[in-house]
């Protein structure tokens, strides 16, 4: 299987979650598709990785993995604490700085 | 091997092993309930064929004569999904357990598993974690109360254990290099102390009980706790729905046990008896002792059951991320230390165990210094009581 | 056509189909479980790929933690009785699909290129079908890259620390 449709496949994926964030107003579904987005570079990183026969691109996965878990450890917190403040996480609504 | 050979072993193996569990979980439902009997001094069911042994049949057939009740304010599609989600991972979990040695037939070995992945151990950790799905989408599409604080309580059991399990298992790993089940079977030898559960003696009883919490069994069934939560998640679910969710917990323990013996009690190995006898008996003596092994395993479960109460939900916590999370790292660190400093097996079994004691005993010093002894306000997630302490022991 | 090109069409429909379902579905949780079908398709291609023990850590991390906590927080939050929370506008939503058709095409641009870069396209004709092991991984993870991978400890630890403060309860400061 050549390396261009893993690559093709994971630019789609990859536009799908830009297109998720750009459209949704769900704080936590506009986290769900910056997931999707990290999936698809993880994809792009493991394809690369087999088409040059080492193992640093999965060592890279390995990387994102746990800056996403982190990632979503935080933003998950505050999105609670912030509808716990504003009853919504429609991020459109919590638009000032001031609680 | 040809491919045809493969394929067909492959899936006799499959249709064996899959039967095989179906029975198991019957029997383990009419054992349990005579068990439990047996234990409080009563009889259980006897009454459906010898000794009750038709009763699980009797219930199967009532299960499915009952209406499929689905009820208006449910989500269909999760709520219909639901005990499916739960059953799939209990029964693929199993694909790569060797439940023996090979065993020749016709001129070829067939080892007696039906994937060995090289991955093994991990495949095993990523099914069981996705247990979790079904309890919390029927809990949440069954739209009640009841139900969703099963759910809850579930999701975050499973999550703060999973971690125990997870840990508890890489001294083994680190002893064995290998993720794949033969081999850590094949590595530990044919007598009990050279058996992986005395090296690793304290990361053996972390991941056992967490394993007893994963499958949401008691002492920790707090997720359908009958005396809170009515059934817990199951509370809206009637017929072959849920008994595919009693199914599947009676598969995920069956699992589990036979997990536990191929990690830590030596899978098919006792005292070279499974190298008596010819191509044939041997194999089918390793997995007579494999199987045996996995139902002495699983008669704890129901013993356990009917010997600690259920804890409290933040005592379940403070347990798991207390006492477990702990004493699995340590566990860790001690093995890779002493394994590199002496390369011995013995001194690693004997260091893990003073070890997991000092760690225990510190933090158990640690919550009984913190603890204030008149609380002004009454917040119950703070406070230790001695029953958490207790269950160290 | 080989069974590697039709797993690939398989495992790569489902999860665009999966990821197209993320953005469409109106609820979160049903978005949630489009996304955990999408991530075990991602984990099949990884698997064709030969990266097993990738494959493995992605079902355990983000489809058995990462959307375990996603599932907990929208159960938590009970979002489904909340209205307002759909997507945006008609004409937004127009210029946001331009816009996303635009990206794709350039990644599909930059894809198709991608093997002109010689030292890719010399290394592609050696390395085919390649198995990365587990302990292959953990050498390059503990010796060329062993700062970066105590770095991401360091990136857990700080994660823990702001996820208590955040959800600390007022109140309990003095304690």
């Amino acid at each position: 299987m050549p390396l261009e449709y893993y690559l093709v496949l994971s630019a789609l994926l990859f536009t799908i979650g830009v297109i998720g964030v750009l459209i949704r107003r769900n704080a936590i579904i506009i986290f769900m598709c910056i997931e999707l987005m990290l999936n698809a570079a993880n994809l792009a990183f493991v394809a690369i990785s087999r088409s040059l026969g080492e193992a640093t691109g999965q060592v890279f996965v390995f990387f994102v993995m746990t800056v996403a878990a982190a990632e979503v450890a935080i933003g998950l917190a505050i999105i609670v604490s912030v509808f716990k403040h504003r009853q919504t996480i429609n991020v459109d609504e919590v638009n000032s700085l001031k609680g | 091997m040809p491919l045809l050979v493969l394929i067909l072993s492959s899936i006799i193996k499959i249709v064996i092993i899959v039967h095989l569990l179906l029975i198991g979980v019957m029997a383990m439902i009419w054992s349990e309930r005579r068990v439990s009997g047996w234990m409080q001094d009563r009889l259980g069911p006897n009454r459906v064929g010898p000794q009750g042994l038709l009763q699980p049949i009797a219930d199967g057939l009532k299960f499915m004569f009952k209406e499929d009740l689905i009820p208006d304010h449910v989500d269909k599609p999760l709520y219909v999904l639901a005990p499916a989600m739960l059953l799939v991972p209990a029964l693929v979990t199993v694909a790569v357990v060797p439940f023996g040695n090979a065993i020749t037939l016709f001129g070829y070995e067939i080892p007696l598993q039906i994937a060995d992945v090289n991955i093994g151990i991990l495949y095993v950790l990523a099914i069981t974690s996705l247990g979790v799905y079904g309890v919390v989408l029927g809990a949440w599409a069954s739209n009640n109360k009841y139900s969703l604080l099963g759910g809850l309580r579930s999701s975050a059991q499973m999550i703060s254990y999973e971690l125990t399990l997870g840990l508890a298992i890489i001294g083994v790993l680190m002893l064995t290099s290998s993720l794949s089940l033969r081999t850590i079977a094949v590595e530990q030898g044919a007598y009990p102390w050279q058996w992986n559960f005395l090296i690793h003696f304290p990361a053996f009883l972390a991941f056992t009980t967490a394993m007893y919490a994963e499958t949401n069994r008691l002492p920790f069934d707090l997720a359908e706790a009958e005396q809170e939560l009515v059934a817990g998640y199951h509370t809206e679910y009637s017929s072959m729905k849920f008994a595919m969710f009693f199914m599947a917990e009676y598969m995920n323990m069956i699992v589990g046990s036979a997990v536990t013996v191929t990690l830590f009690l030596g899978g098919w190995h006792f005292f070279g008896l499974e190298n008596v006898g010819g191509p044939v008996w041997s194999g089918l003596i390793s997995f007579g002792i494999f199987f045996v092994k996995t139902a002495i395993f699983l008669f704890v479960f129901i013993w356990v059951r009917w010997t600690l109460p259920r804890f409290r939900y933040d005592q379940l916590m403070n347990f798991g991320w207390k006492f477990l999370l702990p004493v699995a790292l340590t566990s860790i660190v001690v093995t890779g230390i002493l394994w590199i400093a002496t390369g011995s097996r013995l001194i690693v079994g004997i260091g893990n165990v003073i070890a997991a004691f000092i760690v225990v005993s510190i933090v158990a010093g640690l919550l009984v210094m913190n603890k204030t002894p008149e609380p002004a306000i009454q917040d119950s997630n703070r406070q230790i009581t001695p029953s958490a302490l207790d269950a160290i022991e | 056509m080989n069974p590697e090109q039709i797993l690939f069409i398989f495992f790569g429909a489902i999860s665009l189909i999966g990821a197209i379902a993320v953005i469409s579905f109106r609820h979160p949780i049903y978005s949630a479980l489009s996304l955990i079908v999408t991530f075990f398709a991602q984990a099949g291609l990884f698997v064709l790929l030969g990266a097993h023990f990738v494959a493995a850590v992605q079902v355990i991390v983000y489809a058995g933690a990462i959307m375990v906590l996603f599932l907990f927080v929208i159960m938590l939050l009970n979002l489904g009785t909340l209205s307002a929370q759909g997507a945006i506008g008609g004409k937004l939503k127009g210029f946001a699909i331009i816009l996303g058709i635009l990206l794709a095409a350039e990644g599909i641009y930059i894809a198709m290129n991608a093997l002109n870069d010689t030292a890719v396209a010399s290394a592609e004709a050696a390395a085919e079908s390649v198995t990365t092991t587990t302990y292959d991984i953990g050498e390059l993870l503990f010796t060329k890259y062993l700062l970066p991978f105590e770095v991401t400890s360091l990136i857990l630890l700080a994660a823990l620390i702001g996820v208590i403060v955040l959800v600390k309860r007022e109140g309990q400061e003095e304690n």
